[in-house]
């Protein structure tokens, strides 16, 4: 990580905002309005069409907003957000600092250790003042210098709309339109930052590109922006997240992710989300509502998601495809894992509108705790998607007996030539299977992560090798103490 | 000292006395046969040995190897090197044989304080075990036990047992549902397992296995109490007369 790069923007534009003077700051507190639009685009210095889209955005959300036309009909609970309550331009996000890792919560120590996290990278995470020396600024740069040979385009938000207008002034809102959804449209109003990623024509984009090892990582968070674009013929992998638990004060997040491939290309797009989930009597936590999607706009192209979802308290997140070009794929892969008392309402969409689309889904949800897990699937085949096939496969694993599962397929034909199938299980965690393990020796925690991990197999072989291992890892400590 | 020692047991489950004063001495070397009509208490024994946390133990004492083994856990027993061939193994999706054996072996091993055997040192062991019970080498890469046979399973029970070498083997009707090819392995298998610092006690409903793997003792087992005991020629007789001779004495003083 280039905490050096970092810690200098942050301080720079710490700079900055108080250079701009802290009266400012006074007048927009919380709350929002057009203003603090205005004054979220001015500091990020955008172009004139950028503010206009904001301010659409804003426009629409805010009318949403008065006609409370907050999306209800998730399988989740929550008491109503106050949204004039937030701050929606705290500059550049700044963690509270901790003198040293003494003086975090011993819980989250403890996890990191478990996973293996360098004691470096364990004090990053969590926020501590790190001493800049340590940092590898090289491999960040020659990771840069390696992407720039081939072409590929990888910056934050930010900076691909001063460096690359045209290219954001195309794709942005193409796939997820400023008026797609509430939280898409909050988004799209005040967004802080995100990833941009180009790949030219042609290119294979050489490594995993991972927010891990882009400047301004640490930047990211409430409402967070991605915008990927793979050319004619070009490959890329994306990561997202890290299996650490990450602090963060802010309750809600409402990110957009949009994806684009044209003819040939492919995106495959890999996240790990474990946002704080809140504490074991189900306080606190981080409302995760997130806009995902994937246009294959060209033939033969393909869009994979992949995710392990592990933290927040609430996740409300339909990772989709659109599959417009001939002959393009698209793939859903999800272990989605509720304990205590987390909520999670996830699937996907698969809208088939070319020739000879094909989808597949495999959706595994796991709920512990008091937790309550629900699939929500719509596959949809138009008119003219003629060959269109689907498989679907929606597996739910219960371990005791105070949570839920629940499965939402929407299904909807309109083309006689497509070919559907749905496969759907519950199980639960037996006894017999603990104790069979356990007589060949294996603790019970030991013989439950066995068990889960078999389980979800079929999406963690999807997860690049490095990112499986640690996914396996984590569901095993966050399921700590759910069993026996 | 002997293996497995058992005084005086008594088990319920849900309140219900399912064994009623068990009294059994196992020494290292001997195979002992559990034989007794359905609902005897015999599959009880078994779980309870193997520590199985449904049954609640209302009297006695058990010591294996001169432990206290009402006091472990079912890992525990485990790594004292107590191994139960279940009944019905249990189907574990997604996890290969090999993995799941490899897990399993380390797991003891570390239990006893012994080195963790790495991928390469472990897969030519496991390779030996399974040529001894005729096992395809398709067989490491399958889940544990999804889509077995039910002959398939019980080999795998004895591959299990053929890796993890246990103290005492205790094998739950092993027999039930094997055709005679696949009793004949299983048999050739657990005959190759005997040795004179090992104990077998095989619970069985038929005297069938016996003829393949010839016990040292037969115990009858009626109503959760041993009825009678004797040596392979007892489990002839019963074959002869059935089970209600076994019982005559005691269903006559009941009645």
């Amino acid at each position: 990580m280039s905490t050096a790069k970092t810690i200098q923007d942050l301080t720079s534009q710490d700079y900055k905002w108080g250079f701009v003077t802290s009266v400012e700051e006074d007048r927009i507190p919380k709350g929002l309005n057009e203003d603090v639009i205005r004054l979220i685009s001015a500091k990020k210095e955008e172009p004139e069409f950028m503010l206009e889209w904001r301010l659409k955005a804003y426009r629409h959300w805010a009318a949403q907003e008065k006609a409370q036309a907050e999306p209800k009909w998730a399988n989740v609970k929550f008491p109503p957000i106050d949204y004039q309550n937030i701050v929606y331009y705290s500059a550049p996000k700044k963690k509270p600092e901790l003198k040293s890792l003494d003086e975090l919560d011993p819980e989250i120590l403890r996890t990191y250790e478990k996973l293996g996290i360098p004691l470096e990278e364990q004090k990053r995470l969590a926020g501590v003042a790190v001493d800049a020396v340590f940092d590898s600024v090289s491999v960040a740069t020659t990771f840069k210098e390696k992407l720039a040979e081939k072409g590929v385009i990888f910056c934050s938000f930010s900076e691909a709309v001063r460096n690359h207008p045209e290219l954001v002034k195309k794709y942005l809102g193409s796939v997820v339109p400023y008026t797609d959804n509430f939280f898409a449209s909050l988004n799209s109003a005040v967004f802080s930052d995100g990833s941009f990623v180009y790949v030219p024509r042609g290119v294979r984009c050489p490594m995993e590109l991972s927010t891990y090892f882009r400047i301004n990582a640490s930047e990211t968070g409430q409402f967070e922006r991605t915008l990927i674009i793979a050319d004619e013929g070009a490959y890329v992998s994306y990561l997202e997240g890290c299996t650490a638990p990450i602090r963060d004060e802010n309750q809600l997040h409402a990110a957009v992710v949009e994806l684009v491939a044209l003819d040939n290309a492919q995106i495959k797009y890999s996240t790990v989300q474990n946002w704080y989930p809140g504490d074991k009597e189900g306080r606190g936590g981080i409302y995760n509502f997130v806009t995902k999607r994937g246009k294959c706009l060209g033939r033969n192209s393909k869009i994979s998601w992949t995710q392990v979802e592990t933290g927040s308290a609430i996740t409300w997140k339909y990772p989709s495809c659109i599959l417009m070009g001939d002959n393009s794929i698209g793939e859903f892969y999800s272990v989605a894992l509720t304990n205590n008392y987390q909520q999670a309402d996830t699937g996907t969409k698969m809208i088939h509108i070319g020739k000879n689309t094909r989808s597949t889904v495999v959706s595994k949800g796991i709920s512990a705790g008091h937790g309550q897990n629900t699939y929500r699937g719509l596959v949809k085949i138009q008119k003219g998607a003629t060959g269109a096939r689907n498989y679907t496969q929606c597996d739910s694993l219960l371990i005791g007996d105070k949570c839920g599962a629940h499965t939402f397929p929407y299904i909807e034909v309109k083309n006689s030539s497509a070919r559907m199938e749905h496969e759907a299980s519950t199980s639960k965690i037996g006894e017999d299977q603990i104790f069979y393990l356990r007589q060949r020796g294996l603790p019970t925690e030991e013989a439950v992560s066995m068990i889960i991990n078999g389980f979800c197999k079929q999406v963690f072989r999807e997860l690049p090798m490095e990112f499986a291992v640690e996914a396996q890892k984590l569901l095993s400590i966050s399921l700590e103490g759910s069993v026996g | 000292m002997s293996m497995l020692e058992i005084r005086n047991l008594h088990a319920s489950v849900n309140n219900h006395e399912i064994l009623r004063g068990i009294d059994l001495t196992v020494n290292p070397g001997e195979v002992h046969s559990i034989m007794g009509p359905n609902g005897s208490g015999k599959s009880t024994l078994a779980q309870v040995l193997a520590r199985r946390e449904t049954y609640e133990i209302t009297q006695g004492e058990v010591l294996l190897n001169g432990k206290d083994l009402l006091s472990m856990k079912p890992e525990e027993a485990a790594g004292e090197g107590l191994f139960m061939a279940f009944q019905y193994p249990v189907e574990v999706p997604g996890i290969s044989n090999a993995y799941f054996l490899r897990a399993a072996l380390n797991a003891v091993r570390k239990y006893r304080g012994q080195e963790e055997l790495d991928a390469m040192d472990f897969l030519p062991l496991l390779k030996e075990k399974m040529q001894l019970l005729d096992m395809d080498e398709r067989f490491l890469n399958r889940s544990v036990n999804e889509g077995f046979s039910g002959g398939e399973k019980k080999r795998n029970e004895i591959v299990q047992m053929a890796v993890l070498e246990p103290k005492l083997a205790i094998l739950d009707e092993t027999d039930s549902g094997l055709d005679i090819d696949a009793l004949k392995i299983v048999a050739k298998g657990v005959n190759t397992m005997r040795s004179k610092d090992r104990a077998i006690v095989l619970v069985t409903h038929y005297q069938r296995l016996l003829n393949h793997i010839v016990p040292d003792f037969v115990h009858v087992l009626v109503d959760g109490r041993i009825a009678k005991s004797g040596g392979p020629e007892l489990a002839l007789e019963l074959e002869d007369k059935g089970y209600s001779w076994a019982d005559a004495p005691v269903a006559a003083i009941s009645k």
